[in-house]
């Protein structure tokens, strides 16, 4: 049994929330460098340009890439033979959220109520999903998620007869639907089976993996890139301006479902698509030959 | 009256082939202004513009709806979607990109009516906003979505003048400088997103 103490945790997660909104992960960059090379549109490229031009400057002076500094959404595994010490971890994980956005002057978009709709002051609290996993580390990713993409994405129960055509046209049609309310170029989340709550889970940790990495199934593969390929059909583009470039990447997760049901789910990300993730070793307790 | 001025140089940097014409204009918008300003125009703003979004939105037209006055004279203004993160030490402002428009769409008609001439956001607008903007002669600019960190730029002066206690979507005035946007929906109706999708798309 390892240990880790709440304290490390809320420095890790500040640092976390400041990095993933103020820096663009590299496949990002790569990807829409990518893009930039292969728009047709002359608009289309102009929006490459600045979006590039933009993260230049967020990164040079320590700025948000984004205003829209999103809700903390919190992908915690959390390793069976580790014990987090000296307080809770949900309470520290809030807690990090809570001191990353002030020290990062990030904007608090986080209303207590839905309806009554009062701003909490300090973005928390985060959104966390944890999973228990072997081991005796603490690894923490940090998915600031902001809601022009979000509000775009959409679920829907189809019926096994609906098969991949019925999940394809799906999935264009709520890309085609959102048009240029999602900041395109965008990544798009796909998750199919499992309940309704998991399809839409597995939708938005499709969002975390790398751009340009493919679905290890060789037939899924194949889906993501026909769906990107009829994604990139629609003509919306840079911004919605018109183009080639409506996505950069089309990533589908997958998981067992009921006889009678066929759940799919679409978690859009707009082009700045943040997260940040870190693994935590815990260390030796000291009571450990007391065990 | 305003000035409008060509500036033929910015976002051409690797398009030397692209001839775009920029046009440098000045706020508040006069007729004449929004009369010029086609669908497809880049523009870049310079002077006042405020800010404004959801809950802003819903205090101007329930203030409306009472019978009282908005917190500034709109006539000619130009309305910013957007709600900026905290300003740094040192800086006026921080990041400060459109949100979505979409969700103005119950408010703007009305703020048309009483004089608006210019909104700032993206994504598309209701039948109404589209209506009321031909009726009234209003223009819907586009700024780049996530760019918030260059337009925060742009921005040389800020302060709240409304609703100081709903923070971020407070009512700022701000004082801009070469703003880069573009004219997505035109006074007769005209509209970019529509234009530019149909011009790329292909059988999906």
């Amino acid at each position: 049994m390892k240990i880790i103490s709440v304290q490390e945790i809320i420095a890790a997660v500040e640092k976390l929330c400041i990095e993933a909104n103020c820096v663009l992960n590299s496949d990002l960059q790569a990807a829409l460098e990518k893009a930039l090379s292969t728009e047709e549109s002359p608009q289309g490229r102009e929006v490459i340009e600045l979006l590039l031009r933009n993260a230049q400057i967020a990164a040079e002076e320590k700025m948000p890439i984004c205003q829209d500094t999103g809700m903390a959404v919190l992908f915690v595994e959390v390793g069976q033979d580790l014990q987090v010490v000296q307080g809770s971890l949900t309470e520290a994980l809030n807690e990090g959220v809570r001191r990353g956005y002030k020290k990062g002057y990030l904007r608090k978009s986080v209303v207590k109520d839905p309806l009554e709709r009062v701003n909490t002051g300090d973005n928390t609290p985060a959104v966390i999903h944890y999973d228990i996993v072997p081991g005796d580390k603490l690894i923490i990713t940090v998915a600031p998620k902001g809601f022009g993409s979000e509000n775009m994405g959409a679920l829907k129960m189809l019926k096994p007869s609906d098969g991949l055509a019925g999940v394809m046209n799906f999935v264009v049609n709520t890309v085609d639907q959102a048009g240029a309310n999602p900041c395109p170029p965008i990544i798009v989340g796909v998750g199919i089976g499992g309940t309704m709550e998991k399809a839409a889970l597995l939708a938005k940790k499709a969002l975390l993996r790398p751009i340009g990495t493919s679905h290890p199934d060789a037939f899924y593969a194949q889906v993501e890139k026909e769906l990107l390929r009829r994604i990139n059909s629609l003509g919306i583009g840079p911004q919605g301006f018109g183009g080639r470039n409506t996505a950069l990447a089309v990533h589908v997760e997958t998981f067992p479902t009921h006889i009678a049901g066929l759940p799919v789910a679409v978690n859009i990300n707009c082009h700045v698509a943040r997260h940040r993730r870190v693994v935590l070793e815990g260390r030796e307790s000291a009571d450990e030959h007391h065990s | 009256m305003n000035t409008t001025v060509n500036n033929k140089e910015q976002f051409t940097v690797n398009n030397k082939e692209q001839f775009i014409e920029e046009m440098r204009i000045k706020t508040p918008f006069g007729e004449e202004t929004v009369a010029s300003l086609k669908c497809g125009q880049k523009v870049l703003l310079n002077g006042v513009i405020y800010t404004g979004r959801d809950a802003a939105h819903k205090k101007m037209v329930e203030a409306l709806e009472r019978g009282e006055e908005l917190p500034f004279d709109i006539t000619g203004q130009v309305i910013y979607f957007v709600g900026p993160t905290p300003a740094p030490a040192g800086k006026v402002i921080g990041s400060a990109g459109p949100t979505t428009s979409g969700r103005m769409d119950a408010y703007s008609p009305l703020l048309i009516a009483r004089g608006l001439k210019g909104m700032i956001g993206k994504g598309p607008r209701s039948r109404e906003v589209i209506e009321a903007m031909r009726k009234y002669k209003a223009v819907y600019l586009g700024a780049i979505g996530g760019a918030g960190a260059l337009l925060g730029a742009c921005i040389k002066e800020a302060e709240i003048i409304a609703y100081p206690e709903l923070g971020t979507e407070a009512i700022r005035r701000l004082v801009v400088e070469d703003f880069p946007a573009i004219v997505l929906i035109d006074s007769t109706g005209q509209n970019l997103y529509e234009l530019g999708k149909a011009k790329y798309r292909v059988s999906p």
